[in-house]
């Protein structure tokens, strides 16, 4: 990848906007403000959204803006410093102790030492991009450890002293808002909420990202998801899941459906919970004979 | 817009904060501020007077994003205080009205968030604790109106048993393995970590392993109490033992519901029970009105934050499921609601009678949901039942077939 400097892409938000559209991903003018000011005033980003609107996407595509390789850390319940810094490899040092015999061994070198997501971005912040995933499934004391990460960039490994870095890395947080984040972490970032497009950018998006499919197709999809998701189900469509959408019934269509009957086929890709299903199906005929007319 | 023609870089310099109080301070820092930035740091104290969450870095940021931005227009300014000064997405609405106030000195921007929403939800989620406190020592006695109302039938017995209840309650809790794990003596994974430096330590020489396994801890517990005009007798002692409970626990939950649903929990944080409790008084709107608990719980269930609390909890409703009209949207809340829960109690006040029986057609509907319907008429059967939540015992359907 053809390393880019950052200033030199992020001159301003339009420029932003321009090189993640040639990316494939279109961000409105808020978020590719957050995202310009975020890589000029040197913080993290943090993304909040409901599953499914772009969040990570958002993230590779800025890596791709930089030219730059995205580590991903996936945060989980009970995530910890071996899981996110580094850890050792016990069972080498153990065979090296061994093999070493009567000989002196340095077990705390490098071919020893494995670097967890957050040390990869420290030892070369100018080639790689952080993504912290999904920060609000991880608990309070992961969060505390991330802090104390970010406000530094600095990682003390008790055997090998600190590494810091040498530039200021570009670090994303994404968040479901499952719950709320620790007020310091939401401070020390610049922040952006990124609801669900509407329908003209939403069709624009289904374009895009599906692979064969028609124009009037993509804005049907769009009308027709923007009137599904008003409705009060558990778990309301995301972007990705209208994408799916627009390309199953396109295939469907190509194997002989017409087109109400292929988009009532293809529902079970846009709505995957049972309650939700049998909520939506009696009405879905109406909603999608709206949106084609 | 044609006010965006005004740029605020100009006419700024002669116009003053609304509603300024220490003029003398902000002269001292005029002088050292560029005069175009004196409104972007008036905009950011603006929005801590309401109560929002602003650092003195979050304003430097502010400030540093709106000169990188040009700024050319005042849609910039807004874009760059969206993303530095960081709204939380449920005050948005107001965040609005205040910058439109500041930026455009519109006064007719009345906040009045999600009017037209059918089932209101609040959330106290970023109010600051302290301030509420000292607020309250000033004009308590006007807040406290409700209160003293609610807990006209304070009795020494219930003080007792209720501290007795906070103490044990941490330890009573269901509990549950963590991903998270702690040193332990015997039964566990080998820690290659520490055992490796032991070994090291040794010179090569190998000692008894070190361990660790999976640490437990207790599950969450959600109260959500009914206020409605039905209840009245019991929300005084309903929120006594709210208090206590998110005291006691680790995590805890509590929301009130009548006809619209409030979370109170961080007004019980208040360690004081009569100043916490004037404090959730405050914030309930729907006092013994009429209840809609369908889609109360539905309105809850449909807020992500509120229902992944549920899940893996032990959750408890405290009302007597008088549900009026159609039943449906209760029986789907609570199919739901079981479905997240770890334990989903229903403890009815009506319970205290010995000839109840769940016969109302909503109580028969959600019983195979629940997996306790219990005795809610005192404070002594509900602190007791909550303290016994990690026994198992036969779902509520077993019991109530069995005495009816």
């Amino acid at each position: 990848m053809p390393e880019v400097n950052a200033e030199t892409v992020a001159t301003s938000p339009e420029a932003v906007a321009q090189h993640l559209a040639a990316s494939r991903y279109l961000a409105d003018d808020s978020l590719a403000t957050a995202i310009f000011l975020a890589i000029r005033l040197g913080k993290p980003l943090l993304l909040e959204g409901a599953p499914g609107v772009g969040k990570t996407e958002a993230a590779k595509a800025i890596a791709e803006l930089l030219g730059r390789d995205l580590v991903r850390l996936q945060c989980y319940e009970g995530i910890d410093a071996a899981h996110a810094l580094y850890e050792w490899n016990y069972q080498r040092q153990l065979l090296a102790i061994r093999h070493a015999g009567e000989h002196e061994i340095d077990i705390y070198d490098d071919r020893f030492l494995i670097a967890r997501p957050l040390l990869q971005v420290l030892r070369a912040p100018e080639q790689r991009v952080l993504l912290v995933d999904e920060i609000d499934r991880s608990d309070h004391e992961f969060e505390a450890l991330l802090l104390e990460f970010l406000s530094d960039f600095q990682i003390s490994i008790p055997e090998r002293g600190t590494i810091r870095a040498a530039a200021q890395p570009i670090v994303i947080l994404t968040s479901n808002r499952t719950r709320e984040l620790a007020e310091a972490l939401r401070r020390r970032c610049v922040y952006h909420w990124i609801g669900y497009p509407d329908a003209e950018r939403e069709a624009a998006i289904i374009m895009l990202r599906a692979g064969d499919v028609a124009q009037a197709t993509a804005r049907a999809v769009a009308a027709a998801v923007q009137t599904i998701r008003a409705r009060p189900l558990a778990k309301p469509p995301g972007i990705a899941e209208a994408v799916e959408w627009a390309n199953a019934a396109t295939i469907l269509e190509k194997g002989g459906s017409p087109w109400p009957e292929a988009f009532r086929r293809a529902i079970g890709v846009l709505i995957k919970d049972e309650e939700d299903l049998s909520y939506i199906t009696p009405v879905l005929g109406r909603i999608v004979e709206e949106a084609l007319g | 817009m044609s006010r965006d023609l005004n740029n605020p870089f100009s006419p700024f310099t002669g116009r003053r904060c609304p509603a300024g109080a220490d003029e003398g301070q902000r002269q001292r820092r005029q002088e050292s501020l560029p005069r175009a930035a004196v409104p972007l740091l008036g905009f950011g104290r603006l929005l801590r007077r309401y109560g929002f969450a602003v650092s003195p870095e979050q304003i430097s940021a502010f400030m540093q994003a709106v000169t990188l931005l040009g700024p050319r227009s005042m849609a910039d300014i807004r874009e760059a205080a969206l993303a530095t000064l960081a709204p939380p997405p449920d005050r948005r609405d107001e965040f609005e009205a205040h910058f439109q106030s500041h930026f455009y000195g519109s006064t007719s921007a009345v906040i009045e968030a999600d009017a037209d929403e059918e089932i209101r939800i609040k959330d106290d989620g970023g109010a600051d604790d302290k301030r509420i406190e000292a607020e309250h020592r000033q004009e308590g006695g006007e807040l406290s109106s409700a209160l003293e109302q609610l807990s006209s039938r304070d009795f020494q017995r219930d003080d007792h048993s209720l501290t007795a209840f906070r103490r044990k309650l941490s330890s009573a809790l269901p509990a549950r393995r963590s991903f998270r794990t702690v040193r332990t003596p015997s039964r566990g994974k080998l820690d290659l970590r520490r055992s490796l430096r032991e070994i090291v330590s040794a010179d090569g020489d190998v000692p008894s392993p070190l361990l660790r396994r999976r640490q437990t801890v207790p599950r969450k517990l959600l109260l959500l109490i009914d206020v409605s005009g039905s209840m009245k007798l019991h929300t005084a002692d309903y929120l006594k033992l709210a208090h206590a409970a998110v005291q006691g626990a680790d995590r805890a939950e509590i929301f009130t519901f009548g006809t619209r649903l409030t979370r109170i929990t961080s007004a019980l944080r208040i360690r004081d029970r009569d100043q916490a409790l004037a404090r959730a008084a405050a914030q309930v709107d729907d006092w013994d009105g009429g209840t809609r608990m369908g889609p109360t719980l539905l309105a809850f269930l449909s807020v992500p934050r509120f229902s992944s609390f549920a899940r893996g909890a032990a959750v408890v409703i405290l009302s007597d499921a008088l549900e009026r009209g159609d039943h449906a949207e209760l029986e789907t809340a609570m199919r739901r609601l079981s479905a997240r829960a770890f334990r989903l109690s229903l403890a009815t006040p009506l319970a205290g009678d010995p000839r109840f029986r769940p016969a109302t057609a909503a109580l028969r509907a959600i019983l195979p949901d629940l997996d306790d319907l219990i005795d809610g008429s005192s404070l002594a059967s509900l602190t007791g039942f909550i303290l016994s939540l990690a026994r198992p015992a036969p779902a509520a359907e077993t019991i109530w077939k069995r005495v009816s």
